[in-house]
């Protein structure tokens, strides 16, 4: 296992130097560049002015000198200098990312346990009206876009109910502390998590009913049947249990964007994550902390895909890792 | 009827007297405004985008600040004149300004910020072009040399353009580095106190400020919302009360200065006069062809898109000047809404059916739909025209590199033609890899002489004719197609006071503005 995860890691380094590289080409292939936006941010700009950018933000120097540059200090674990923002990389990431795992943490659980609790009752009632109530409401959820989902949560619930707070991380300079603060930001969080979670949920649930359907359907649960044991036992542990593979691996993959933050639910909802800040830096052209971004998030995929591997191997002993 | 009358009269004087109540203002309070999108930085001299200039006009102040009409007011200077020859102009500053941390703000820092911004800031590089010298006769007064007259001079002073920086902060120092960049110190109503990247900036009250009872607020927080309808909610259910201009879509602002509680005012603009146009590529492709810039111009149904795409915001504009700026002459506008004009100077300039690329702004919805509405004019005329989407950075580059045939834009005009208006015309403007000067490419001697001349003429009476001949020549050569001068309503709830009063409005700081508890 130690072995296992060593070899892994070590791919995982050099999977993460390829997408740096082919990132930091990627972007540069965008047209206009950082001096230009904020140039155009000034509403002036003689050549002086642009020359004068284009030199704070290191673009008069040839291509493989900025990129040895940036790979040099990626390698020292140091992200950079976000000229933009005047600050580094690595502090403005830091001072987001909370916000983006607390959402996108609580839309993950949610989705994840609302999802496969409500696709297996879905499953186990198949044909019934509450089978067809729970996998028509998935379908819905799936379908319509997040940010309408989002605006319209925001008309019922801030606006007509005035019940949940319709934008922010928190209520601004209410000056809470301890308790009260964690309430404030729960209230905050309820919106953009649910309305986030909802898309996943009805992904989940719908591979959760098929794939126990799937399972049920086979010998060993009518053997399981037939030594008598009862059926919530049977559903549990020999349906759920090996009808959650493929659910693991789905909440895998969804736990690799979790540090990508949720761009537009951040958006709507001006909850101050990941993903507005890479949005942001995609739309200024700001290299360095679009780089930075991109680095934190894959190296997360990765590590979300070794922890997925892991739990395989806990819910189903036969498969190997290796 | 003399019961009306009396009627009348007491009504007028109920009116009077709570105007006259409400005109006490009352200390205290927090504002909450909207800040769109979130500012790169709050240093003045460093960065000089929209946001940055309304956030941070709390915190500097400019030697002048202008009203409405862009007649100079007080602000860190109390008095200046000008010599006859006008090239010598002395300003007496005010004595009891100081710096949030407590340093006296003298002459000593004028000189110092003149020099900053020659190397830091584009537009006071300009401004600052014609000054010979700067110098301190004693810690309150200073007087600018200039090599020759300058018409607008008095017109570059305020808190955007020429913002004053510590000297005590920045002298010595790598300027672009010095970590005061973070926390910025100015001689503004309102102090820097924190910065939430992402929710808030957060200023609090100057408690020394140097005009006495100033500010009346304790406190601003700006709210950095990205979404164009989670800002209008944030209106909507009372937790913002400002909306500067531009800071909610169009098509909203009817809506919410309609809201029970809500007030707004399109003032506060007058500074900035921004004008948009069409800029036709006058280098090569059909819109080389003055018939065909002419046909574009008629083209237009600019009272349309002011009532549709503008919800009736803004005025249209035929010529280079808008209203609000000096020397503006009514009597050059030409083009009028006539597709069956435009038809015919299209058949007279050739024009073979060439598909033309319509650049449009990338600013949201509004200037989508208005993209749209001009290519369906166009199109009526016998134009064919194919939209490219692109986003601001993109756009930068395709109109710096003349990569276009017909751009949309707007421009500040800052209340002068010799500050704001001639860079978009004149051959010494024409540079690639800028987008705000000459992108059309327009070139003509007799315009760069008049725009060279009306700087340097010194009073109304010998400019005025030197501008409205130019005018006339502009319109005749329809560089570019003038669109509308746009207006970008401030919203606020109308407990908020006197937040609007100067001529660049919110920019100015809220030194003045009181909420009524």
């Amino acid at each position: 296992m130690v072995g296992f995860l060593a070899q892994r890691v070590a791919k995982g380094i050099v999977v993460l130097l390829a997408i740096v590289v082919l990132n930091f080409f990627l972007i540069r292939l965008a047209p206009g560049d950082p001096a230009l936006v904020m140039a155009g941010e000034a509403g002036a700009g003689d050549e002086a002015f642009i020359a004068q950018l284009r030199e704070k933000f290191a673009l008069d120097q040839p291509l493989p000198s900025q990129l040895g540059a940036y790979l040099g200090s990626i390698v020292h674990l140091d992200l950079g200098y976000s000229v933009r923002q005047q600050m580094p990389v690595a502090t403005l990431i830091g001072e987001r990312l909370p916000a983006t795992l607390l959402l996108t943490g609580s839309a993950f659980v949610v989705s994840l346990s609302l999802g496969v609790l409500l696709g297996s009752l879905a499953a186990r009632r198949a044909g019934t009206l509450a089978d067809t109530a729970i996998t028509g409401l998935a379908l819905l959820f799936y379908a319509t876009p997040l940010f309408w989902v989002s605006l319209m949560a925001i008309i019922l619930f801030s606006v007509r109910l005035d019940w949940l707070p319709s934008f922010g991380f928190e209520t601004v300079g209410a000056g809470y502390t301890g308790l009260s603060r964690a309430l404030d930001i729960a209230h905050h969080l309820v919106l953009p998590a649910l309305t986030l979670g909802l898309f996943f949920m009805a992904v989940y649930v719908r591979m959760t009913r098929s794939s126990m359907l799937e399972v049920s359907r086979l010998d060993f649960v009518k053997t399981a049947r037939a030594k008598g044991l009862t059926e919530g036992v049977i559903q549990r542990r020999h349906i759920l249990r090996n009808a959650l593979l493929p659910v693991v691996t789905l909440a895998g993959l969804q736990a690799g964007t979790l540090v990508g933050g949720a761009v537009l639910t951040e958006t709507v909802f001006a909850w101050p994550g990941i993903g507005r800040l890479m949005y942001e830096a995609l739309l200024q052209r700001d290299y360095n902390l679009l780089l930075g971004v991109f680095v934190v998030s894959s190296a997360m995929v990765l590590v979300f895909n070794l922890v997925t591997d892991v739990v395989y191997r806990a819910v189903d002993p036969r498969i190997e890792v290796a | 009827m003399l019961k009306t009358i009396l009627a009348g009269t007491v009504l007028s004087l109920a009116l009077a007297g709570t105007a006259l109540a409400q005109a006490t203002p009352k200390p205290g309070g927090i504002a909450n405004a909207v800040i769109q999108p979130e500012p790169p930085g709050l240093m003045l001299g460093m960065v000089q985008n929209g946001p940055s200039q309304m956030v941070a006009g709390n915190i500097y102040e400019g030697l002048l600040r202008y009203d409405f009409d862009l007649k100079p007011l007080p602000g860190l200077a109390e008095s200046w004149s000008m010599s006859d020859d006008g090239k010598t102009y002395t300003f007496k500053l005010v004595k009891n300004a100081t710096w949030h941390d407590g340093k006296p703000f003298t002459a000593d820092d004028v000189i110092f910020s003149v020099e900053l911004l020659r190397q830091t800031h584009a537009r006071a590089r300009g401004n600052l072009a014609r000054v010979a010298s700067v110098t301190a006769p004693d810690p309150y007064t200073v007087v600018f040399t200039l090599s020759e007259p300058f018409g607008p001079f008095l017109g570059i002073f305020e808190v955007g353009s020429l913002p004053m920086i510590p000297k005590h902060v920045y002298a010595g120092t790598d300027y672009k580095t010095n970590p005061a960049n973070n926390t910025p110190i100015g001689t503004g109503p309102y102090m820097f106190k924190e910065w939430k990247k992402g929710s808030y900036i957060r200023l609090v009250k100057n408690p020394n400020y140097h005009v006495a009872g100033k500010p009346y607020l304790d406190e601003i927080y700006w709210h950095v919302i990205p979404d164009a309808a989670a800002r209008a909610v944030a209106f909507e259910t009372g937790k913002v009360d400002i909306l500067p201009g531009g800071s909610v879509e169009n098509f909203d602002v009817p809506r919410l200065s309609k809201i029970k509680g809500a007030c707004s005012t399109t003032k506060g603009w007058e500074f900035f006069s921004p004008h948009s146009w069409l800029w036709l590529n006058n280098r090569k492709g059909p819109t080389a062809n003055k018939a065909f810039r002419q046909a574009v111009s008629y083209a237009l149904d600019r009272d349309f898109a002011r009532d549709v795409v503008w919800n009736g915001l803004g005025k249209p504009a035929t010529g280079p000047f808008s209203s609000t700026v000096r020397y503006h002459d009514p009597k050059a506008a030409k083009y009028s809404y006539d597709t069956a004009k435009a038809k015919a100077l299209l058949k007279e300039s050739g024009y073979k059916g060439e598909t033309v690329r319509l650049l449009p702004l990338p600013y949201g919805e509004t200037w989508q739909r208005w993209a749209e509405a001009v290519k369906q004019n166009l199109e009526d005329a016998g134009i064919k025209v194919e939209l490219v989407a692109t986003d601001v950075a993109g756009w930068n580059q395709k109109t710096s590199e003349w990569d276009y045939d017909i751009a949309f834009t707007y421009l500040y005009q800052y209340g002068d033609p010799a500050l704001g208006v001639g860079r978009n015309y004149v051959s010494s403007q024409i540079a690639k890899g800028s987008p705000f000067n000459n992108v059309e490419g327009y070139s003509n001697p007799s315009v760069d002489e008049a725009f060279a001349q009306g700087a340097v003429a010194v009073g109304d009476d010998k400019r005025r004719p030197i501008y409205e001949a130019v005018q006339k020549t502009l319109v005749e050569d329809a560089p570019v197609a003038w669109l509308l001068e746009l207006q970008f309503p401030t919203i606020t709830r109308c407990k908020v006071h006197d937040l609007v009063t100067t001529g660049i409005g919110v920019n100015d700081g809220f030194r003045d503005a009181w909420i009524d508890r």
